[in-house]
């Protein structure tokens, strides 16, 4: 008997390259957020400059399942971690996990689907993901870690950006779309940002997946169509080199990018369901994150979905109401996606 | 189901409820945070022993020992006196403790592991990763260490003697030693347990459970280990050469909610179970007879331990509900 969402106590995952500003964050929320208090796991003591009482030491021990699959890895502290602070359960509210600047944030995210006690007590709000504007076209290029760490998160500080020129920071947000259009993105200063942009998101709540749009600064829930209709039916888009909408680019990266598809007609679940988790168990290890909504034949019902690599979560949400559009949306975001199969593949999923 | 409610004597502990263990004959309920309960005539004592989260306990009938979040390791008499037996340099959490039948102790924070004799003499053993579960053989001096990708054995009086490695991938949590000493067993991370043979190192599966195993315990007879992870109470035998090797557990039913926490009777083949739900019912083994010795009144219930003779069963929940049992 697992309790409601709305008992389970709230993680906030910080995650950013070394000096992006992670730690000012962390001290703005602890320093700024009265009336609340948090837990606050960090890889490494003495960072933080507020007294908080609740400090553990992580040492993100990341360890790889029994099942053999390279990308199904679970943080082991962190579940040994929110054990022993659930023992302190009404001394917070919530808990920050700050990573460090090479993390990869997909262990993290996936030790919340994977642990039953951790998945019980506590929910995965959001990543959020501090970049420095100086820096980050550098470690774009060399750094993969960087980029799943873009790739991965669902808000985006790029800060420092008194450091730099309007124009760069344009380009930056670019590139930064081009690996992942549905991150919200805030331009910063010393992290200084509305804490309700990064605090309690309900990113990874299903009930939550309300629409798959992409985040376009001023243009929220504007439908980014490319007119590519073929004679049956099916609107494919994903993001286009170079491409102007809204005013705003978002620059293709070769190697990571995100594809969002949608088909009209109502889907087979048994056609659906077999092939999405042979998709996610063969392309895994490329596949950071997945969301969908999906219209099932004869179904009334919505169902949503959400992944991260092989590991999928899904549920009915709500039915389907007399003005929406029943069609079906998913979105992958990773590294050297087969699109083409993928698209197929979708497609033969049609009732 | 029948009852035994009326021989219950209901406690309120007044926080979660995260170990329990009988001093002589005196139940000792270790509260998730700093203190330990007493019984005492009209109600209880509640003693101080740490200053934040207790995340260890085991007790050997003498004393208690318990490992906090403070980094400290304390002992604790029938008495309710307490000390510090050893403290964390660094202050790190000591998530995991183990006595020995000899008066030693074995505790770790991090990766390491530590080994105090009754004689006073500590011995340190550093893991390949941080440490999830500690046990001590029940012959001769040697202690299990399980961390990542397997367990170690480790002499702590033999140093030039090293330390055996046991390997299977993935993250390996409790460890306990057969009776006989001659399998040794962990509960994954997974849903699964995983053994070893300990006379050849072979490699033995034992999977089939819903949920990760938090809870295990050895038939009076040795010959079987009960496990929390399923609806039903799951048995595997390890009696002959190969233990559980290549046979099926037996499920034994209890009812329709997850079971949590088992305790086997030292003496019967009988073993108490603790539910999700928070019931607690008694399970004759043999034949599977049920008796409910506390109705659930939802939090799940997360201690569970019999007194030496088995003459009493104390138990509590998440919530602070707890009981003991008087048989």
């Amino acid at each position: 008997m697992t309790p409601p969402q709305t008992d389970k106590i709230p993680v906030t995952v910080l995650t950013g390259y070394l000096g992006a500003g992670k730690t000012t964050l962390l001290n703005r929320i602890l320093s700024e957020r009265h009336g609340k208090r948090y837990a606050v796991i960090v890889n490494e003591f003495g960072e933080i400059g507020i007294d908080n009482e609740l400090v553990v030491n992580a040492d993100e021990e990341v360890f790889e399942m029994s099942n053999g699959c390279v990308c199904c890895t679970v943080r082991g502290d962190l579940v040994r971690i929110i054990d022993g602070l659930m023992r302190r359960k009404g001394k917070f509210d919530a808990i920050i996990l700050e990573t460090t600047g090479l993390a990869d944030p997909a262990p993290v995210a996936q030790t919340f689907f994977v642990d039953d006690q951790v998945g019980a007590k506590t929910k995965l709000d959001a990543v959020v993901t501090v970049v420095d504007a100086r820096w980050l076209k550098d470690r774009l290029k060399d750094a993969p870690e960087a980029k799943n760490q873009i790739a991965f998160a669902d808000v985006i500080l790029i800060n420092k950006t008194d450091l730099v020129t309007p124009a760069e920071i344009d380009a930056l947000e670019a590139g930064i779309r081009g690996i992942n259009p549905y991150a919200r993105l805030h331009r910063t200063e010393r992290a200084r940002v509305d804490l309700k942009e990064v605090l309690d998101r309900n990113a990874f709540d299903l009930d939550r997946i309300l629409h798959i749009e992409p985040h376009f600064l001023g243009t929220a829930g504007h439908e980014h169509d490319h007119d590519r209709h073929d004679g049956t039916g099916h609107r494919h888009h994903d993001g286009d080199p170079q491409r102007e909408d809204g005013g705003l680019r978002h620059d293709h990266d070769e190697e990571m990018q995100s594809m969002a598809l949608t088909i009209d007609e109502p889907l087979d679940p048994d056609k659906f369901f077999p092939w999405i988790q042979d998709l996610v168990a063969k392309e895994g290890p490329n596949i950071l994150r997945c969301k969908g909504i999906l219209s099932f034949k004869e179904d009334p019902r919505r169902f949503v979905f959400q992944g991260v690599h092989m590991i999928l979560d899904g549920d009915h949400q709500r039915p389907w109401r007399a003005d929406e559009k029943r069609d079906s949306r998913i979105v992958f975001i990773g590294r050297n996606l087969p699109k083409e199969t993928i698209r197929a593949g979708f497609a033969s999923c049609v009732a | 189901m029948p009852s035994l409610a009326d021989r219950v004597r209901a406690i309120d502990a007044g926080a979660m409820v995260v170990g329990v263990h009988f001093l002589g004959t005196a139940p000792v309920f270790v509260l998730g945070e700093e203190a330990v309960l007493f019984l005492s005539a009209g109600g209880s004592r509640r003693i101080a022993i740490h200053s934040g989260a207790i995340l260890a306990s085991e007790a050997d009938g003498a004393r208690l020992v318990t490992g906090g979040d403070d980094g400290r390791l304390v002992a604790v008499d029938a008495e309710g006196s307490h000390r510090v037996l050893a403290a964390d340099g660094a202050g790190r959490w000591i998530d995991q403790v183990a006595l020995g039948g000899n008066g030693a102790v074995a505790w770790s924070a991090g990766r390491v592991a530590h080994v105090l004799t009754a004689k006073g003499d500590e011995r340190i053993f550093e893991a390949p990763s941080t440490v999830a579960g500690l046990a001590f053989a029940p012959k001769g001096f040697r202690v299990a260490i399980a961390h990542y990708n397997g367990a170690t054995l480790w002499f702590p009086d033999a140093p030039a003697v090293p330390p055996a490695r046991l390997d299977w991938k993935g993250s390996h949590l409790a460890v306990r030693f057969s009776p006989d000493g001659r399998f040794l067993v962990t509960a994954m991370q997974e849903p699964t347990l995983h053994g070893w043979r300990l006379a050849d190192g072979q490699s033995m599966r034992m999977s089939g459970y819903a949920t990760r195993v938090r809870s295990l315990s050895w038939t009076a007879d040795g010959k079987f280990l009960a496990t929390s992870g399923a609806e039903r109470l799951v048995l595997w035998p390890f009696d002959g050469k190969a233990g559980p090797m290549g046979r099926a557990p037996r499920l034994v039913a209890v009812g329709d909610t997850h079971i949590v926490m088992v305790a086997c009777h030292p003496r019967r083949p009988v073993a108490a179970v603790g539910t999700e739900d928070g019931t607690v019912a008694l399970v004759r083994l043999d034949d599977g007879a049920l008796i409910e010795a506390r109705a659930g009144t939802a939090s799940p219930v997360s201690a569970l331990a019999w007194d030496a003779t088995g003459g009493q069963l104390a138990f509590g929940c998440e919530n602070g509900e707890a009981g003991l049992l008087s048989l």
